[in-house]
């Protein structure tokens, strides 16, 4: 019964809409579901990056800190969209920290068991890549916008 | 040609180097639609064009936002209560406001953008039973940046307009969202195969915004920006304002997308 509501809800995820029936139950087994009140951290900057989240309910701040200006947030998420891409890429490990806003429900994939799968299955791993490469493409290019400082005053 | 002259009524710091003044025009008021400019001189200083950010049903009180920039909107932004100012216009094209009934209306703003499409809002909210949706996107540097945050904060509370704030980055306090504002559209409830969208902000914002509307759905000639260049007459005399084939005060700043899209692209003009 368990197995079969996580199922349901992964997917109910935009992440995973469209996913082979087969590629679903693989994906199942690495997923469970987690929960985090508000001020808790789903991850640290450094820490190794062994789980990934989809959000279903509530939202996450996405931080970095430096000695002068304290925690900065440059990017919240909210429900639909995944927190953590370090997971994808060696040396595995988080490039900033993730705060929970509000109350989060989120599904966690467990990194090494999902690696693995792709490794093994370069179908899966390919159908993986497909569905995270617009997602680093997005945030690629909100990050240029970002850097660009388009709102700051001329000659700022 | 000749400007008419105007009394500033009123000052009020909107920002980091932007302030909203309204000006009462000596010999009445000229009526404007949305999305129209004047063009304002500070005497002894020079003359730029600023677009309208008041009410279009209040047109005896003029309202303008201006960011000082150089020697011309600092010296307007610094006028006092009292002191008078050069007035030509209104000039140019307005947001497409009898389209716009009956549709889902889409607004993307960024930073100073807001200025200019606020005064699409308060006929928008005003008669609110004539469009479909109406959706406010609002992008700017930080939370301290954010133009009208009073006004913005007050039409929130209302439950038939979605009004979405974003900032490129902020403080632990901040509680809206972080990043930019073209991700905000996908997540946006409206009808794209009926929508019309406004978009106003800095040049680069709006082909982000652009590509993002398109992405989800809006043909080219649902969507509607404002273009900003150097003038100097306003009249379509003088040439200054040329942007590739079209002139930016005689055919603009308002145009349909499917008319600019292909001048957007080119870096040389
Ligand atoms: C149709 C139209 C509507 C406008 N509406 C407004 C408005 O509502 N509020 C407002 O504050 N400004 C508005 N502007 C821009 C405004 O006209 C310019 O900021 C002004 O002309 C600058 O003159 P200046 O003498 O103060 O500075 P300048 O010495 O001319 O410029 C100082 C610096 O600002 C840069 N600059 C000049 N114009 C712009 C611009 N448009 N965008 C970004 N950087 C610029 C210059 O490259 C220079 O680096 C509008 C422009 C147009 C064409």
């Amino acid at each position: 019964m368990q197995v079969y509501g996580l199922d349901r809800t992964i997917r109910e995820q935009p992440f995973f809409a469209g996913l082979q029936e087969a590629f679903c139950m693989l994906v199942c087994g690495c997923a469970r579901n987690v929960r985090f009140e508000a001020g808790q951290y789903l991850f640290h900057e450094g820490a190794p990056a062994e789980e990934f989240y989809l959000l279903r309910h509530g939202r996450v701040a996405l931080e970095l800190h430096g000695p002068e200006r304290g925690s900065v947030t440059f990017q919240t998420l909210g429900p639909g969209e995944l927190a953590g891409v370090s997971w994808l890429i060696p040396p595995y490990r988080w490039t900033y920290d993730a705060r929970a806003l509000t109350l989060v429900r989120a599904i966690a994939m467990d990194a090494a068991c999902l690696r693995q799968k792709c490794e093994e299955d370069h179908h899966l791993g390919y159908e993986m890549m497909k569905r995270f490469m617009p997602i680093l493409i997005e945030r690629l290019q909100a990050t240029r916008l970002q850097i660009l400082d388009v709102y700051g005053s001329p000659g700022q | 040609m000749l400007p008419r002259i105007g009394r500033i009524q009123r000052r009020r710091r909107d920002g980091p180097e932007i302030w909203t003044i309204e000006i009462e025009p000596e010999h009445g008021a000229a009526a404007f639609v949305p999305g129209q400019f004047n063009m304002l001189s500070a005497f002894g200083v020079g003359e730029v064009p600023i677009s309208m950010s008041g009410d279009p049903a209040e047109p005896g009180r003029l309202v303008h936002t201006i960011r000082a920039v150089g020697p011309v909107s600092s010296a307007l932004a610094r006028l006092e209560p009292g002191q008078p100012v050069g007035l030509r216009g209104p000039f140019g094209s307005g947001w497409p406001m009898e389209e716009m009934a009956g549709r889902d209306v889409v607004i993307v703003a960024g930073g100073l953008g807001l200025a200019p499409l606020r005064p699409t809002l308060y006929p928008l909210f005003g008669e609110r039973a004539r469009y479909g949706k109406v959706v406010l996107l609002y992008g700017t540097r930080s939370p301290g940046d954010i133009l009208f945050r009073r006004e913005l904060e007050r039409w929130r509370r209302r439950l038939d307009i979605d009004i979405e704030v974003t900032v490129d980055h902020a403080g632990v306090n901040w509680r809206g969202h972080v990043g930019v504002v073209t991700a905000l559209i996908p997540r946006a409830a409206f009808d794209p195969l009926q929508a019309i969208a406004l978009v106003c902000g800095p040049e680069i914002m709006m082909r982000f915004a652009i590509a993002a509307l398109r992405n989800v759905g809006l043909a080219d000639d649902a969507i509607y920006l404002s273009m900003e260049r150097n003038m100097k007459c306003a009249v379509g005399f003088c040439g200054h304002c040329q942007f590739g084939t079209v002139l930016i005060c005689r055919d603009g700043p308002v145009f349909r997308y499917d008319r600019l899209r292909d001048l957007l692209a080119v870096k040389e003009i």
